[in-house]
């Protein structure tokens, strides 16, 4: 027993979480992802980076199965996903996502945003929700607008309760597309701060973003998206300081460069 | 007996023979009204998630093959019955239902389900708009979380949605008392009913019905006010309290 749980821990530098494979989409004859090949594991905190219309979000909408993936296939902690609406429905409860448009529930209280996946997907009781729901809360520095709805709330606000909500179904992994994208200037620091901070604890995260400084300083993959496909990944310091790629050169050179 | 010259003379002197059978054709018309809305509504939201359950390519054969089929139901019926007049669709079913499964239903019994099943019909297609009306994000929210379709359905989508259709519902609540007038013809003894009966004796069509109108105009009008304050209910107060950071 004890010998297994140390092997486990030496092998939790490189445990797999999720794991993509030849992943394709296509939108009629459209093909925004072109056979992804992508691995994510337990602690990785990582960045995808690209021009609009790369497919960077395509990428995370098909992991989380928002969209559905038109060939290839996703591995969760080893296991192949099964594509039945019970499966996909539990897989996400431990896949979290948050959204550049929040999607805040508009009928619900901050507090009963974060507690009804508590409640409603894990079956806990309203008590211990409750109890989630206030602690992650506090952690976004939320815990002051517990009784505030999601059109009383600023963008930044929103997308903090979002990040609460997401964290309170305490998610192996954690999505996020685009969150600052939608944001008025001054509240993107607020929001980056609070990702930074779960980094920190070692959650693992996939980010889409256009904040490369953010990129640079907080992941430790950057994946660089071109035309539907994986054109470059590695170390922030690879990526940003040394680039192989032309494209991945160019694509940096104009974000550098405003 | 010295019979009234003018029209407000025989407004009163119906008022003063009839009232007590005007005022119970209220109350049936009220009942109708209102227990054929609200099975109406339920009847509307039932077809109107019918109508959004989804087909996902990994759902299984058997679930494709029933939603298939409850679509086709649903839709049967929705045809039916906002494509006959609800006197008609009275009549098919008050008969109908003596003469082919023998079974006597009241009138008034008859009348309420035909007025469900007429409200239920219209009402689908609000339900279906208002929830199809409802920004997608908010269903990726909930999946997001791990929510089924039903439970994103229960707990998210039909909160909002029924918060945008309570002005349909009352429209179709005041539809609901005047339609009820039809039912007449499957004799129940709602308002309509009562003021052809208080014709029966001094043939002053113009009078009685002048009082009937205005019944069924305070109806509607007290109704529709109900629900502009039940509107603004909903929506709650504008504002909310911050708590201390202390406090939570």
């Amino acid at each position: 027993m004890s010998a297994e749980l140390e092997k486990n821990e030496s092998a939790q530098e490189m445990t797999e979480t999720l794991r993509v494979e030849h992943l394709g989409k296509s939108f009629g004859s459209h093909e925004v992802l072109k056979d992804i090949d992508f691995r994510v594991n337990k602690g990785e905190v990582i960045s995808i980076i690209g021009a609009s219309g790369s497919g960077k979000s395509t990428l995370l909408r098909c992991i989380n199965m928002l969209e559905e993936p038109s060939a290839g296939k996703i591995y969760y902690r080893g296991e192949p996903l099964q594509n039945t609406p019970k499966k996909v429905s539990s897989y996400r409860a431990k896949v979290g996502m948050v959204f550049q448009s929040f999607n805040l529930f508009a009928n619900m209280t901050a507090l009963k945003n974060c507690m009804i996946g508590v409640e409603k997907v894990k079956k806990q009781s309203a008590q211990e929700a409750e109890e989630l729901a206030l602690k992650y809360l506090k952690k976004v520095g939320m815990g002051a607008y517990v009784k505030a709805r999601p059109h009383q709330l600023s963008g930044g606000q929103r997308q903090r309760v979002a990040i609460a909500r997401a964290l309170a179904m305490k998610p192996d992994i954690l999505l996020f597309d685009e969150p600052t994208s939608a944001l008025d200037p001054e509240m993107v620091g607020e929001v980056l701060e609070v990702i930074k901070q779960l980094a920190r604890e070692g959650l693992t995260m996939v980010i889409v973003t256009h904040e490369m400084a953010f990129a640079k300083e907080v992941t430790s993959r950057v994946v660089f998206m071109d035309k539907g496909v994986i054109e470059e990944e590695g170390t922030p310091d690879v990526i940003f300081e040394h680039p192989k790629s032309e494209r991945t050169k160019e694509f940096l050179g104009r974000f550098m460069n405003r | 007996m010295n019979l009234p010259t003018s029209f407000l003379g025989w407004v009163s002197l119906i008022w003063e023979n009839y009232s007590g059978m005007f005022l119970y054709g209220t109350q049936i018309t009220l009942v109708i009204a209102i227990t054929g809305t609200i099975l109406g509504s339920l009847i509307g939201f039932v077809v109107g998630i019918v109508q959004g359950i989804p087909v996902e390519s990994g759902s299984s054969m058997l679930r494709k093959v029933v939603v298939k089929l409850l679509n086709i139901i649903v839709n049967i019926y929705v045809e039916i019955f906002r494509g006959t007049p609800m006197m008609v669709q009275a009549v098919v079913v008050f008969y109908g239902s003596m003469q082919v499964f023998d079974l006597d239903m009241p009138p008034l019994a008859a009348g309420i389900l035909v007025l469900s099943l007429n409200t239920g019909a219209y009402f689908a297609e609000s339900v279906r708009g208002a929830i199809t009306g409802i920004d997608p994000g908010q269903t990726e929210g909930a999946k997001a979380i791990g929510m089924t379709h039903f439970q994103t359905m229960l707990y998210v989508i039909i909160p909002q949605a029924f918060r945008t259709l309570i002005p349909q519902i009352g429209n179709a609540f005041v539809s609901a008392i005047k339609d009820t007038s039809v039912l007449n013809v499957i004799t129940v003894s709602e308002l309509y009913f009562a003021g052809r009966t208080a014709c029966g004796v001094y043939f002053r069509y113009f009078e009685t019905y002048f009082i009937i109108a205005l019944i069924y105009l305070i109806l509607t009008f007290v109704m529709s006010r109900l629900l502009k304050f039940l509107e603004r209910k909903m929506d709650g107060s504008r504002n909310y309290e911050l708590l201390e950071e202390g406090e939570v």
